[in-house]
């Protein structure tokens, strides 16, 4: 059974936000953390990198695979979380909490809301498999 | 998921009950790790023991008056140099003088022989074999299908085999075998393996895999053994640098290119592409196999371009994270002047061209 935070909001690629006024953290969840495997390198943008929404941002990697992480929103790359990879193992073992990848300044702060809550999200996967 | 149209080991069922992730890996449904994750199955190996199912793998008895002349016309290695209960590593070589497969070959006696090849290749191989057949005196039998092979592998896998058996296996010298009862169960015992480990791989009946691979790791428990799946396979042989067919070898690339020279006895009797293989060895290696570790963060991966300067010199043929040696290194096929230690290098990576450097291989060796 796959961990979904309730207050949390998710896309459809597997992405968790965090909304903290005009500022979305974003990171993956514990099913694409599970899917992927033992997580050995993310590859970052840089601050200052613009997306928009669903736009790829960096990509994940496990021993045997590469996959791209979308922004679900839509915004500037403000922080990032470049001692993720002293630990990548980290997405693996707390996927919600210290191992965020980026924080975006939200181009508009209210766009997360359009996101999938915690319930939408955990439908969506039962009806993935 | 339909696997109906896969292939399945004796082991398949044990597979799914601890967690396996199935997949297909040339036409078997096999686990690509367990619930421990391909890092820990990697580290168990290389600090205490693993357990591989390599049932897929094809076996062929060779048997009769002519079974050694007959594999020796087909192979690269010297098998009038084995003695019997030796095997060596080997290749079939083509008339190009590529290579079909490489494989094991075990001599029981002088006129038994035991051919083990690759999953992948099992049936191109037999076909291969049987069309080769000609005039020797051989009687020539797939039983592929009717053994399993259990390997266990790392530094403790030894002494978990030994509970298992009244035969002594530390007098066994690497790449010798003998038969004898594993949990008395018949079964050839052979100082083989593909992690560059110590330990065994185990050939028996396959109605006797389930007993003796939950036997094994029932033994090895309190040894932390793990059961270990086709990624940490991968990643083990690739830190050990052995060759992976369809990759470091294949229908269009020599024994000499992929650095095996060793198993490559162009004084022995006449074999299949010998005379290209002595003309490719005359005029001198177009490319060479050689090993690499990336200088700048990022991962090599398999077909991946390699460049020296401005200039596409190869291609990746196995590029992966060494969980052990903490590093992202790889395989590539290099111009000869520049498949040298210390060439510096830059890999494609997705675009980017990351550093690298040429180093020596095996990657990883084990302390003796």
């Amino acid at each position: 059974m796959s961990n979904i935070p309730e207050n949390l909001r998710y896309s459809k690629d597997h992405e968790w936000v965090s909304v903290d006024t005009d500022t979305a953290a974003i990171g993956i969840t514990d099913y694409a953390q599970h899917s992927l495997g033992d997580v050995v390198y993310i590859d970052m943008p840089r601050v200052g990198d613009k997306f928009g929404a669903h736009e790829a941002f960096g990509s994940v990697e496990s021993v045997k695979a590469v996959s791209e992480v979308f922004t679900p929103i839509a915004g500037e790359v403000v922080e990032v979380n470049e001692g993720l990879n002293d630990t990548p193992e980290k997405v693996n073992g707390d996927p919600y909490g210290d191992a965020w990848f980026i924080k975006m300044k939200m181009e508009n702060p209210l766009e997360a809301d359009g996101l999938l809550s915690a319930e939408e999200y955990e439908e969506y996967l039962s009806n993935q498999s | 998921m339909s696997t109906e149209n896969l292939k399945k080991t004796p082991l398949n069922e044990v597979h799914r009950s601890l967690g396996g992730k199935m997949v297909d890996f040339g036409g078997w449904d096999m686990p690509v790790q367990y619930r421990a994750g391909v890092i820990e199955e990697h580290m168990a190996t290389r600090t205490r023991a693993g357990l591989f199912d390599v049932s897929h793998m094809g076996e062929i008895w060779v048997e009769g008056r002519d079974a050694i002349a007959f594999v020796n016309s087909i192979t690269t290695n010297d098998v009038t140099q084995l003695v019997d209960g030796q095997a060596h590593y080997s290749a079939l070589p083509n008339e190009e003088g590529g290579v079909v497969d490489d494989l094991l070959v075990y001599r029981f006696n002088n006129e038994k022989l035991l051919l083990v090849v690759n999953a992948s290749t099992t049936d191109k191989d037999w076909d291969w074999i049987t069309s080769h057949k000609g005039d020797f005196d051989v009687a020539l039998t797939n039983v592929s299908s009717a053994y399993c092979q259990i390997a266990i592998q790392g530094p403790k896998a030894v002494g978990i085999l030994q509970k298992l058996t009244e035969t002594e296996l530390e007098p066994i010298k690497y790449y010798h075998f003998t038969t004898g009862e594993v949990d008395g169960v018949e079964s050839i015992i052979s100082r083989t393996g593909y992690t560059g480990e110590d330990g065994f791989e185990v050939y028996a009946a396959a109605e006797h895999a389930e007993q003796l691979w939950n036997k094994m790791l029932e033994t090895g428990k309190e040894e932390g053994i793990l059961p270990c799946g086709l990624a940490a396979r991968n990643t083990l042989r690739l830190e050990a640098a052995m060759s992976l067919y369809g990759h470091e070898l294949d229908d269009d690339i020599s024994t000499l290119e992929a650095n095996l020279g060793w198993i490559t006895k162009l004084q022995k009797d006449d074999f299949i592409g010998r005379d290209k293989i002595a003309e490719l060895k005359e005029t001198g290696l177009k490319r060479k196999l050689a090993g690499f570790e990336m200088k700048e963060p990022g991962i090599a991966r398999d077909g991946f371009d390699v460049y020296v300067g401005d200039e596409k010199v190869g291609t990746v043929t196995s590029g992966s994270p060494a969980p052990f040696l903490k590093k992202n290194i790889g395989l590539a096929f290099l111009p000869p002047e520049f498949a040298k230690v210390g060439q510096e290098i830059k890999i494609d990576v997705r675009g980017k061209r990351l550093a690298a450097e040429v180093v020596p291989t095996p990657f990883y060796k084990r302390d003796k």
